[in-house]
């Protein structure tokens, strides 16, 4: 299935009545490098997504999925164009409110997890908790409960290399979770795992962690895994050029 | 707060490879420092045992004296015009010189011969065994018992010598503050005897001692030694004198200053390499928590505390350190002079927190400038 960028553009920000709007993309440009050098990451995308809503951005190696995940989640600021997420304009916000913003409002589960080896589970957990100036005591019970939630309870006093890669990945998702966070971002979750786990940890994340609330954004070119997304974007060349999944919604 | 802190100190410990280089780097730092800069106070604080030992408030002396020991005999008069100054309580002279001792085994020693004045006794020192007024008694001396007690022969109550053809005998020993710089044992003696018994010049009297009656007439009999063409100097104006004649004019000072910024040089650049690796080696993980949501400050705070954390425990660790070694050392060579002051800690520990701050300089820099975005690139 194939339809032009300005289709699904058009599309995806036309939202149901019924429902609730998350992230709000309009016009996004972001170029990197200047002169002979310059490229177009991103290329005047226009974006929404709802909550309750599993999303995919899949595309080619070096399509600007990644450096549109950053713009609009806060972390990577656009040249052009507008990020509002819940209503607030983000990129309009100071550096410490956009920090505030993050912590509060996103989880991030990172390509390679980012998990301190030098911490145990638990504590990895607990640092967006920490960060929101919970005590280390309070933070510590509250984050082996979100362990819990990924059923690695019995792993809390473990440093992380001491767990696979997929258990690695769950306890990504328990920090990406910890002060239960609006909006989840996963950027390539299953690129470091095998198929079957890949597939599991998806489906765990579908079936645990989303809910009418949450929104739920992923990046990922695994094919496998599409089959769970509520609808999927394509992107090549900085621009969307299309939907595989869920253009009805 | 107390929470990013204790996640600081977590991933500082918990790191002990890099926990344990910086430690000891800054310890091995501080040890040199403090090693360098207390065997300077020792050696200070000697070259003014005299001063310390009298305990006198202000010395009358040549103004071309430099150290307590190369003293430039002053005429009577100066004495005699000390005691009629305005502010002067009392005035007693005092003799110090070197003398060769030939002991009971035909052996001769050097030492240091103080003379006391006969009728005060002015700057006696504390007697562990005999009676003070034993000095008046004929050939009679003091021996000091500090560490250069054993090159007398270990002598006690009774014990005899020659002093320039003279008879002497051993009728108390005393224990005095500091001991001296040279490496002799020290005699106390009446003033009298000892122009007796050492040869001299024609102007005999080392100091003249003065107890003032005020802090105020200082300034006064100052002024009125000035116009004597003399010098009168504080005690502690004094020691240093004498600290400044070592620093500056004997190459000492000099060469210990290269050795403590050398030191300073080897712990900065240790533990400012090490906890840039440190720093470098988490810069992910930084990025990683500026991504989650910690604001820069935050960050900062995390870094300086935990470079804080490492310079003043290796502080206390290198600190402790040299103590021990001072100690051990000074069971094995109690002439070691080596003498940890306030003013040693308060060198390394400003020394230290230029470490901390250079270390953490360059870390803050590196974090502040990572972009989380970096870490979605991987």
């Amino acid at each position: 299935m194939t339809v032009t960028a300005e289709a699904i553009n058009a599309s995806s920000i036309e939202a149901p009545a019924t429902r609730t709007t998350a992230i709000k993309a309009t016009g996004v440009m972001k170029w990197f490098g200047a002169g002979e050098a310059k490229t177009t990451a991103v290329n005047n995308v226009n974006l929404e997504t709802w909550f309750g809503e599993m999303v995919y951005i899949v595309g080619p190696s070096g399509s600007g999925k990644t450096t549109l995940l950053s713009v609009i989640s806060g972390i990577l600021k656009p040249d052009a164009g507008t990020v509002t997420v819940e209503g607030t304009d983000i990129w309009n916000l100071s550096n410490d409110k956009l920090a505030d913003f993050r912590l509060n409002k996103i989880g991030f589960v990172f390509q390679d997890y980012h998990l301190f080896p030098r911490l145990t589970t638990a504590e990895n957990v607990a640092i967006p908790l920490i960060l929101r100036r919970k005590s280390w005591h309070d933070a510590l019970i509250e984050a082996k409960k979100y362990l819990e939630i990924v059923g690695l309870a019995s792993r809390a006093d473990l440093p992380p290399v001491k767990l696979s890669g997929g258990e690695q990945q769950r306890v990504a998702i328990a920090r990406a979770i910890a002060g239960q966070p609006d909006i989840l971002i996963l950027d390539e979750p299953t690129a470091s795992l095998d198929g079957d786990t890949g597939h599991a940890i998806v489906s765990f994340v579908k079936k645990n962690i989303l809910n009418d609330k949450r929104c739920i954004l992923i990046v990922t070119h695994d094919s496998r895994i599409e089959e769970l997304a509520t609808r999927i974007l394509k992107m090549e060349d900085g621009r969307l050029t299309g939907w595989e999944k869920g253009a009805d919604q | 707060m107390r929470g990013i802190l204790s996640l600081a100190y977590k991933l500082l410990v918990n790191d002990k490879a890099k926990f344990t280089a910086l430690l000891v780097g800054i310890t091995f730092a501080v040890f040199l420092m403090v090693a360098m800069t207390s065997l300077f106070a020792g050696v200070l604080n000697r070259a003014s045992a005299t001063v310390i030992n009298l305990g006198a408030n202000v010395w009358i002396m040549d103004p071309a004296v430099q150290t307590v020991a190369n003293t430039i005999g002053m005429p009577d008069y100066v004495l005699d015009a000390a005691r009629s100054m305005d502010g002067v309580e009392y005035a007693v002279p005092v003799y110090s010189g070197g003398a060769l001792v030939k002991l009971a085994d035909g052996t001769y020693q050097s030492v240091t011969v103080v003379g006391l004045d006969d009728t005060s006794l002015f700057g006696r020192p504390q007697l562990i065994q005999g009676k003070i007024e034993d000095i008046y008694g004929e050939n009679a001396f003091i021996v000091v018992k500090d560490t250069e007690f054993r090159k007398m022969g270990n002598p006690r109550i009774g014990t005899e010598f020659e002093l320039n053809d003279h008879r002497g005998v051993i009728v108390g020993i005393a224990t005095v503050a500091s001991s001296g710089l040279f490496g002799v044992p020290t005699l106390y003696t009446t003033y009298e005897r000892a122009l007796q018994y050492i040869p001299n010049p024609r102007f005999t009297i080392s100091y003249v001692l003065v107890k003032r009656r005020s802090p105020a007439d200082i300034t006064r009999i100052k002024r009125q030694v000035q116009a004597l063409g003399y010098l009168a100097l504080t005690k502690d104006e004094f020691m240093d004198k004498i600290s400044a004649f070592y620093m500056f004019q004997t190459g000492l000072g000099m060469n210990l200053l290269i050795m403590t910024v050398m030191s300073f040089i080897v712990g900065l650049s240790i533990s400012g390499q090490t906890f840039y690796t440190f720093v470098l080696e988490n810069l992910e993980k930084f990025g990683a928590l500026k991504a989650i949501g910690a604001k820069s400050r935050e960050l900062i705070l995390m870094i300086l505390f935990q470079a804080s954390f490492t310079a003043f425990t290796g502080y206390g660790l290198g600190v402790g350190l040299c103590a021990l070694v001072i100690w051990l050392a000074k069971l094995r060579l109690p002439d070691y002079a080596a003498m940890i002051t306030w003013w040693n800690l308060g060198l390394a520990l400003v020394m230290v927190i230029i470490i901390a701050a250079v270390s953490s300089y360059v870390g803050v820099r590196k974090v502040l400038r990572v972009e989380p975005f970096d870490i979605f690139r991987g």
